[in-house]
């Protein structure tokens, strides 16, 4: 017997696919989706540029040019690449797929109101999906080198992952409660906003969920911290050190895709702001990105690593701030 | 190893100082020399027992090293070193040297009932090919490059070879870090034997940076001899040249003035600040804690630009002498330091306050890397490590330089309990105000600061033994010298770091932890690979 869905949910036409774009998507700009992928592709080395520049600022300091993280691929892409003779094909598949799924998850995210390029009910798992491929990648990469920091490094990812993942999908399982659409363009685009005056709490609880994650999936503070030299502490870095040149800056522009991902996901949840005209929107959508790269700068500005053993905890918190939205989004309108 | 020489083994410890033993130990009165032949040569087990019955009665194994005799001091024949021991019998001003001869290139291990002899005694059994019988775990410490015929379970190769402390089990694994660190950092192998994150076991393994300083120190000119010593640990220039000036003096005769004093306790202080700061913004900065980072960065360098203003050399290079001290410090130029120190305290003091209010580096700074009371005694440790688990051992309280400044009347040691990084991070912040008012105090003795900033220095007569102890930043520095018969020189030349020990405790401190948190416990240690390996 099929189980009825709630009214709210919109129902495709008897025998008609489900629609591929939302309905407030113009179809005849497709284009402009596509435009925010490479935005958002191109501009995530930025990101790490800005939050570098914040915690330089902050701490007093003049800090590194905000294009660095540009340099750095250019330098590292024309650098040789040493591979040690233990490691097979898997050492370089990390790398590419994680860049790969990285890009591949930016695609379904939508900026301003144009919606993303593609879009399908129910993507938001397959996003899911994606990154914990490329998680999955990454980590096999840093086992196949038989270094033992690396399988810390990737012991360390696995478990995280395992914990974030679901404040990951609680948080979006509110989102398709308030917003009753179930792909990602329809969750994060233009309905979110009239929905935060009825549903503050959760969505400020799957805000500061996927805050929390992006957090931890990007390796910064309280989680990991990605300026340190010490493998002994590392999580991301740690996998990714025995990789080299063109390898290496694959790896870091995943991270920094996966980053931007991140951040315009945590940036529409929690400003979904509307200026009034498209090309305003998109960029209050671009500014948000960076106000979310900014913020973490200054987290990290201000506060220590967690002691490893407790970062279990902090994302469990997270999971349970995601669970307790869920129940506030199911109850009854009043 | 043969049944007979354990049998041989004294009881722990049921030594009567006033009894027999008492002869085996020499009292060394601290700032001269004893003439060699004062200390008669025991059977080994005689000073064996002596040394373990002093240190069980609160004192403590400062130095114990092999000389091979030679020359008017020793009988002709004589095969194998004499060994020395210098121990601390835990009074003010109280050391003693003891002296045994040995028949056979081995003796009996003294480590199953004194743990802070582990090193010395490979050392010992590493630089002469003595068998060490019954120790523990006999590795090189060092493996210098040209090895003698090793013994017992030293290995032959290089630095690092040789079997290490392994445990297995369904998840154990090892963890091999070193001896090339990321970042600038010396070389050094840890060898963790872990369980997932959990550290059950850490050796560690050093010598990549043996020089062979005390060889040197030993057959280089005169003049070579205060430039590496002021290199034995680079960051501990003042503190390791004032130890050699200080035995000079001692064996010389030489008495250098209160100015020299003053300068020198001066830069002493302002060289424990530097450091101090430069730590404590190291810890913030692997907790990945910016602010303290940030501040501490620049204010350990208004630290080192006072001694820089004091000597013309940041790191205090070239300013300790025998005799005394290069250039002396005005009471103009004296008045100036403490005005620019006041202002940089005041700074250290509110960047250091962070710390402490930002409950997430104390979440990870209390109860990680604890080194309790017993470990840190029995181990030896020394400096603010032992300081911050309660141990009150401070050179600067037990054998305070000179006379002209009343140090008995105005010094107290602080000390902390938990033994943590916790602890030890506000030892140092603690030391840094007392550095501060005792160079407040310094500079308001003016009445003391008499005489030319050096003296000359005698010549070193030969057949004396003299010892120079100085509190540095890291710890209690220990130096020992035996001068050559044919004077003017050293046949024999030991330094005992405040590291030497240090590393031991760091490796006892890391057990039960998790591996993520030994760099912050390291850096809360923070010894010298370089002090160490000589």
């Amino acid at each position: 017997m099929p189980v009825p869905l709630p009214e709210h949910l919109p129902m495709p036409p008897p025998g008609a696919m489900p629609a591929i774009l939302p309905p407030w998507v113009d179809p005849r700009s497709p284009g402009a989706a596509l435009l925010h992928v490479v935005l958002l592709v191109l501009v995530a080395p930025l990101l790490l540029g800005i939050i570098a520049r914040v915690k330089a600022v902050v701490g007093g300091r003049r800090g590194p040019p905000l294009l660095q993280g540009y340099f750095d691929l250019v330098r590292l892409w024309r650098k040789g690449m040493v591979r040690s003779t233990t490691t097979s094909f898997v050492f370089l598949a990390g790398p590419v797929v994680a860049l790969a799924t990285a890009v591949g998850a930016v695609v379904f995210v939508p900026l301003a109101d144009h919606g993303s390029v593609f879009a399908f009910p129910g993507d938001v798992v397959f996003v899911a999906g994606l990154l914990a491929l490329g998680r999955f990648l990454t980590t096999a990469a840093a086992l196949d080198t038989g270094s033992a920091f690396a399988g810390m490094g990737a012991a360390r990812e696995v478990q995280y992952g395992v914990l974030a993942e679901p404040a990951f999908l609680l948080g979006a399982m509110i989102l398709v409660k308030i917003t009753g659409h179930r792909s990602l363009a329809g969750l994060l685009g233009g309905p979110l906003r009239d929905q935060w005056p009825a549903a503050a709490a959760p969505l400020a609880l799957v805000a500061g969920a996927w805050a929390v994650v992006l957090l931890a999936e990007n390796s910064r503070i309280p989680f990991d911290d990605p300026n340190t030299h010490l493998e002994l502490t590392m999580v991301h870095d740690v996998m990714i050190l025995d990789h080299s040149g063109p390898a290496l800056a694959v790896a870091l522009a995943a991270a920094a895709v996966k980053l931007a991902f991140w951040c315009a996901l945590v940036g529409r949840v929690a400003l979904p702001l509307d200026a009034g005209s498209a090309p305003l929107n998109l960029a209050v959508s671009v500014a948000s990105v960076a106000v979310v790269a900014v913020v973490v700068g200054f987290i990290e500005s201000a506060m220590a690593r967690l002691r490893l053993t407790n970062v279990p905890k902090l994302l469990v918190s997270a999971t349970l701030a995601a669970g307790f939205g869920l129940l506030l989004a199911g109850r009854p309108p009043m | 190893m043969s049944d007979k020489s354990h049998d041989e083994l004294e009881p722990l410890g049921l030594v009567d100082l006033t009894g027999p033993h008492r002869s085996a130990l020499v009292p060394l009165p601290i700032a001269s020399a004893l003439p060699l032949a004062a200390v008669e040569p025991m059977p080994w087990r005689e000073l064996r027992s002596a040394i373990v019955a002093a240190v069980a009665y609160g004192g403590k194994l400062m130095a114990l090293f092999g000389h091979r005799a030679a020359g008017s001091d020793s009988p002709a024949g004589s095969a194998w070193p004499d060994l020395w021991a210098v121990v601390h019998l835990g009074a003010r001003d109280q050391v003693c040297v003891g002296r045994a001869r040995l028949t056979a290139p081995r003796f009996d291990s003294m480590t199953p009932e004194l743990a802070q002899a582990h090193l010395f005694e490979r050392e010992i059994a590493e630089q002469f090919s003595i068998d060490v019988l019954h120790h523990p775990w006999l590795k090189p410490v060092r493996y210098p490059p040209q090895p003698r015929p090793v013994v017992g379970a030293v290995a032959a190769g290089g630095v690092g070879s040789g079997a290490f402390y392994e445990i297995e089990g369904p998840g154990v694994h090892e963890v091999a870090v070193g001896p090339v660190h990321a970042g600038v950092i010396e070389s050094g192998h840890f060898r963790f034997q872990c369980w997932g994150e959990h550290v059950h076991h850490l050796e560690i393994a050093l010598g990549y940076q043996h020089r062979g300083v005390e060889r040197a120190l030993e057959s280089g000119p005169a003049q070579r001899r205060v430039h590496l010593v002021e290199t034995v640990a680079g960051d501990t220039t003042i503190g390791h040249a004032t130890a050699y000036a200080r035995v000079c003096e001692a064996v010389a005769g030489t008495v250098t003035s209160g100015h020299a004093e003053g300068v020198r306790a001066l830069a002493l202080e302002l060289e424990r600040m530097a450091n101090h700061v430069g730590d404590l913004g190291a810890l913030a900065g692997d907790v990945g804690y910016l602010p303290t980072q940030s501040f501490c960065g620049r204010l350990r360098g208004d630290f080192l630009n006072l001694s820089q203003q004091l000597c013309g050399s940041r790191f205090g290079r070239g300013l300790v002498v025998p005799g005394g001290v290069r250039v002396g410090a005005e009471p103009s130029l004296r008045r100036e330091l403490l005005a620019k120190l006041d202002a940089a305290v005041a700074d250290v003091d509110e960047a250091v306050n962070l710390l402490w209010e930002s409950a997430s580096v104390m979440a990870r700074f209390d109860g990680t890397g604890v080194l309790t009371k017993l470990q840190a005694r029995e181990l030896g440790v020394v400096g603010p490590a032992a300081r911050a688990s309660g141990l009150e051992r401070d050179a600067r309280d037990a054998f305070p330089a000179g006379t002209a400044f009343a140090w008995r009347a105005h010094w107290e040691p602080v000390t902390e309990r938990a033994g943590d990084v916790a602890a030890r991070t506000h030892q140092r912040a603690r030391e840094v105000e007392q550095s501060a008012a005792t160079i407040r105090w310094l500079v308001a003795q003016d009445d003391a600061w008499q005489g030319p900033a050096a003296v000359p220095c005698g010549t070193l007569p030969p057949d004396h033994i003299a010892v120079g102890i100085v509190e540095g930043w890291r710890g209690e520095i220990v130096h020992v010298g035996i001068t050559a018969p044919a004077g003017g020189g050293f046949c024999r030349y030991k330094i005992v770091d405040p590291s030497f020990h240090g590393w031991s405790g760091l490796a006892l401190a890391m057990r039960g932890q998790a591996i993520s948190d030994f760099p912050l416990c390291n850096k809360s240690f923070n010894l010298s690979y370089c002090g160490f390996d000589l």
